[in-house]
């Protein structure tokens, strides 16, 4: 039905677009991380060094580690939260269902630095969580752990995320035929045994896909340290801006960065190949 | 192994007495009230059909006998216990489903081992049984197939042998054959009777397909707008239908209007012999009991006749292969005629009917 | 940035499970979880005495008074703006050119053109926007709006392809058909068929593009140049320390993303249910 200009003519901008704006800026970052600099200036030599000064370099290994940790647990406790949330709304909600998806919904598109900002205002030591223990003659003296630590960027990085998690869970949640969960409790499995044999593996395409969005961005955010992080909380994409910024190797930013990129690649394809499996359609 | 029931509910399991009992129950969803005040009961080993369009409440009562719904007033019973308060995983009762329900997730096998396997039937019987029902069901070399590679009527098969494979005391069916295309919902009909008649199990089936419930049912219990029209076996509901709605939704009728004066009934030029008292009553007549007729009308009506003769117009003449279905037009109203194929006919003819055949039913 | 909300499958109107009040209450406090940060941004907003501390005494308008007045914000705001809409024409478009193609057209390489262009919604902001930088650097551009405006609008692509590929997937093919077997042209087809057709999800799309683009900080960060987006100048403005004025704007900026969303969720039902 479509000729061979009009299926040209749609596919050749984007293509061009696409190829000229995100496959060449990301093979520069490839071919940036096997140069080197050299007094202050980026030296197109093509040589393994930043690679190995990754691999022998002992605090790049233990930051990437703590951000992995920080991503795993915003992922966790984000489908912890995200999780039952959709089962209610889901299974649970009845007529309110649609306004109380749209009240998860709508903190999902409110600005990243809103949010953030407002978690740094509750969890400082003149914050708004300290004043209220205080004044509630729960503790005497300001918690200093809450802010400026590894905590409080899994806090934030989680109240951002949850949303996010929630999505593909109550849509796949939402995809699975009420006979069936019917039929289950025909067949005599209660409530839980229902969720654990039926409704949980069917939703899981819906979880790998939320899990797997959370501790990616999770793992590559930058801001949220920068906001909440302090020291302690410093995470591996901060290294990147750093040496992007005040530290200037570029070069070791970019191997960094592909390092960065292929933990997402390949996280995203182990779970493409696992929710193909685990989808029944 | 022996061709006698796999799946047989246990001996002692039968008591005396009804094996379900419907008590005055009514089903609201908010101002609609969709089953209003209904009783019945149901023996053990019956094949009974709940008949009725759609909206008639069929199958909100089914729902409210596998425990999805709540009366809103009223209790059922089954063997001398209370089920409405039970969930429906404590229920005694499985149910086939209308698009058949089978877990995407789980291969034919689990399917049906799955209400074995979440109440804890002993491990070492759960595959035998399983193989039992899937041979059943003629679905044997399936069982590692998923759901998705199986066409409807392979769906149909599994979701039956999932359900009866736990013996049910009750099995109910949720218009199982409406998905299927006309052969196959023929041959599946079949095979449903002979299935029940050899497990022995009460099955509680819901159409609305009226040839459907003739063939299938013990009884069959007509819904309409939520209250119970008539219930019967299928040739006396044919025979004798209790109300004019009946006589029309099973089979085809013809509604005599006519004017009673002592002992005569009086419809235009039809006369015949009836016992109602005087007034005005409602008859159906089968277009099927109207023959034609050798010998011309009296032209005194004989009102103590055993047949009543008239004479009218063929209008119109449908050819149905074994049968021809004429309207014929006798003056003060149109009558329906089903008689055996003979043929193009035209003008006036005789015809006649038994007076036993005008059955008198409300309105 | 993430996937959009898929249709909802038609369900039987019963509840399938009883009540369960522990559920319940864990849900609700998820939802306080998600909200009371963004309630106590609000209300400090109007603290006279500064972000902090409980509980908020002496509420007073001066930090929106002070807001109006800071000629810096609105600046960048204006900044932030002509790069939104500018963002949203160039991704629309290109977004629906590529719905196109992965709909109507086949060609080696399809798969991974598809990934591509939804690369940029799942990987860091950082690692696109660095990727940026360096292709600017490269290209000898210097940085300014002009390159955050093409990075947006690069990488905002995805969000215009997901949302119009649904729209185009949901539409009916036949009518098209029926178009062209009536005399028009592919050309005529897409500008009275198709475009109509797909309108409420250009417009969604839209929204979105613009939502995301006011509040895009992540690639923002590294092509900034003079001039500053809006969330660059608050960034900038929390180094010097934190007062209530933050809070102010962005109590403004929450409470302009929500009428935004609340719009665009209701134009979205309203195609679903369209075409249901």
């Amino acid at each position: 039905m479509y000729s061979r200009a009009y299926k040209s003519i749609v596919s050749l901008p984007p293509l061009l677009w696409v190829g000229l704006f995100l496959l060449l800026p990301y093979a520069l970052m490839l071919a940036h991380s096997f140069w080197v600099v050299r007094d202050g200036l980026i030296v197109h030599q093509w040589n393994l060094q930043n690679y190995r000064t990754l691999a022998t370099n002992a605090v790049y290994a233990e930051v990437l580690l703590r951000s992995m940790r920080i991503a795993a647990s915003v992922t966790l406790c984000s489908l912890l939260l995200g999780y039952p949330l959709a089962y209610y709304l889901s299974f649970h909600a009845g007529a309110r269902r649609e306004i109380l998806y749209q009240l998860v919904i709508v903190p999902l598109w409110v600005s990243y630095l809103v949010r953030g900002y407002a978690w740094k205002t509750i969890l400082g030591s003149d914050g708004v969580l300290n004043g209220f223990l205080q004044y509630l003659h729960l503790t005497n003296a300001p918690v200093g752990f809450l802010l400026y630590s590894p905590f409080a960027v899994i806090v934030m990085l989680t109240h951002i995320y949850t949303p996010f998690v929630f999505l593909p869970i109550y849509a796949a949640l939402e995809h699975i035929p009420r006979p069936v969960v019917e039929a289950s409790q025909d067949l005599g499995a209660g409530p839980l045994k229902t969720f654990l044999r039926v409704i949980l593996p069917l939703s899981l395409p819906g979880l790998l896909a939320g899990a797997t969005f959370a501790f990616v961005l999770s793992l590559g955010d930058f801001l949220a340290p920068l906001l909440v992080g302090g020291a302690s909380g410093t995470m591996i994409a901060n290294i990147v801006q750093s040496l992007f910024g005040a530290a200037y190797d570029w070069p070791l930013g970019a191997a960094i960065s592909v390092c960065i990129l292929l933990i997402t690649v390949t996280l995203l394809f182990l779970t493409e190949r696992l929710e193909k499996r685990w989808s029944f359609r | 192994m022996s061709p006698a029931p796999a799946i047989p509910p246990l001996e002692e399991e039968r008591t005396a007495g009804p094996l379900l009992e419907v008590r005055a129950v009514a089903k609201r969803f908010g101002d609609h009230e969709v089953l209003k005040g209904i009783s019945l009961t149901i023996a053990a080993g019956e094949f009974i059909t709940l008949l009725g369009e759609s909206g008639s409440g069929k199958t909100t009562m089914l729902r409210l006998i596998a425990g999805f719904e709540q009366p809103s007033s009223g209790e059922i019973w089954m063997n001398g216990a209370r089920l409405d308060s039970l969930p429906p995983y404590k229920r005694r009762v499985n149910t086939v489903f209308q698009q058949y329900a089978l877990f995407p997730h789980l291969n034919v096998r689990d399917n049906v081992a799955y209400g074995l396997r979440v109440t804890n039937a002993p491990a070492n019987e759960i595959d035998p049984r399983v193989a039992d029902a899937l041979r059943m069901v003629k679905m044997d070399s399936f069982a590692s197939a998923r759901p998705a590679t199986l066409s409807g009527g392979q769906q149909q098969r599994v979701a039956l042998a999932r359900a009866l494979v736990n013996r049910p005391l009750l099995l109910l069916l949720d218009e199982p054959l409406s998905a299927l295309d006309a052969n196959l919902r023929k041959e599946m009909q079949s095979e449903l009777k002979s299935l029940q008649r050899e497990v022995g199990i009460t099955f509680l089936f819901v159409t609305h397909d009226q040839d459907e419930a003739m063939a299938l049912s013990d009884r069959i219990a007509l819904l309409r707008n939520g209250a119970l029209e008539q219930i019967a076996s299928p040739r006396e509901i044919y025979s004798h239908p209790a109300t004019a709605y009946t006589a029309q939704f099973i089979g085809q009728t013809n509604l005599l209007r006519a004017e009673i004066r002592s002992g005569t009934a009086t419809c235009g030029a039809l006369r015949w012999p009836a016992s109602a008292p005087d007034g005005t009553a409602l008859f159906s007549l089968r277009p099927e009991a109207i023959r034609l007729a050798e010998v011309a009308a009296n032209a005194v009506a004989d009102s103590a006749a055993a047949e009543v003769r008239f004479s009218g117009t063929v209008k119109q003449q449908l050819y149905g292969g074994a049968s021809e279905l004429l309207e014929v037009d006798c003056g003060s109203q149109t009558l329906r005629v089903k008689i055996p194929a003979r043929g193009p006919l035209s003008g006036e003819q005789n015809f006649s009917f038994f007076t036993g055949d005008a059955v008198p039913v409300s309105e | 940035m993430s996937a959009t909300p898929t249709t909802v499958a038609t369900r039987s109107t019963s509840s399938v499970t009883r009540g369960v009040p522990l559920l319940a209450a864990y849900s609700w406090l998820v939802f306080a979880f998600i909200y009371l940060p963004i309630i106590v941004l609000i209300v400090y907003s109007f603290n006279r005495d500064g972000v902090g501390g409980f509980p908020p005494r002496h509420l007073t308008l001066d930090w929106y008074r002070q807001l109006f007045a800071d000629g810096a914000i609105w600046t960048s705001v204006l900044n932030s703006l002509i790069v939104a809409t500018s963002s949203v024409a160039l991704s629309l478009t290109l977004g629906l050119l590529a719905a196109l193609a992965l709909d109507r057209a086949s060609f080696s390489g399809k798969s991974l053109f598809r990934r591509l262009v939804l690369l940029p919604l799942i990987l860091p902001g950082i690692i696109t926007g660095l990727s940026l930088l360096m292709f600017a650097v490269y290209g000898g551009a210097h940085l300014s709006l002009l390159t955050v405006f093409l990075g947006h609008g690069t990488a905002l692509i995805s969000v215009a392809t997901t949302e119009l590929f649904a729209g185009l997937q949901k539409m009916d093919r036949a009518q098209e058909e029926a178009s062209l077997d009536l005399g028009a042209t592919p050309l005529q087809t897409f500008w009275r068929v198709t475009l109509p057709n797909l309108k409420l999800s250009l417009i969604a799309a839209g929204l979105l593009i613009f939502t995301l683009s006011m509040d895009e900080i992540a690639v923002t960060f590294f092509l900034i140049g003079r001039d500053n987006t809006l969330p660059l100048e608050i960034w900038g403005r929390l180094r010097r320390g934190i007062t209530p004025e933050i809070n102010a704007i962005s109590t403004l900026i929450f409470a302009a993303s929500v009428i935004l969303i609340v719009i665009w969720f209701q134009l979205r039902t309203r195609a679903q249910r369209r075409t249901s």
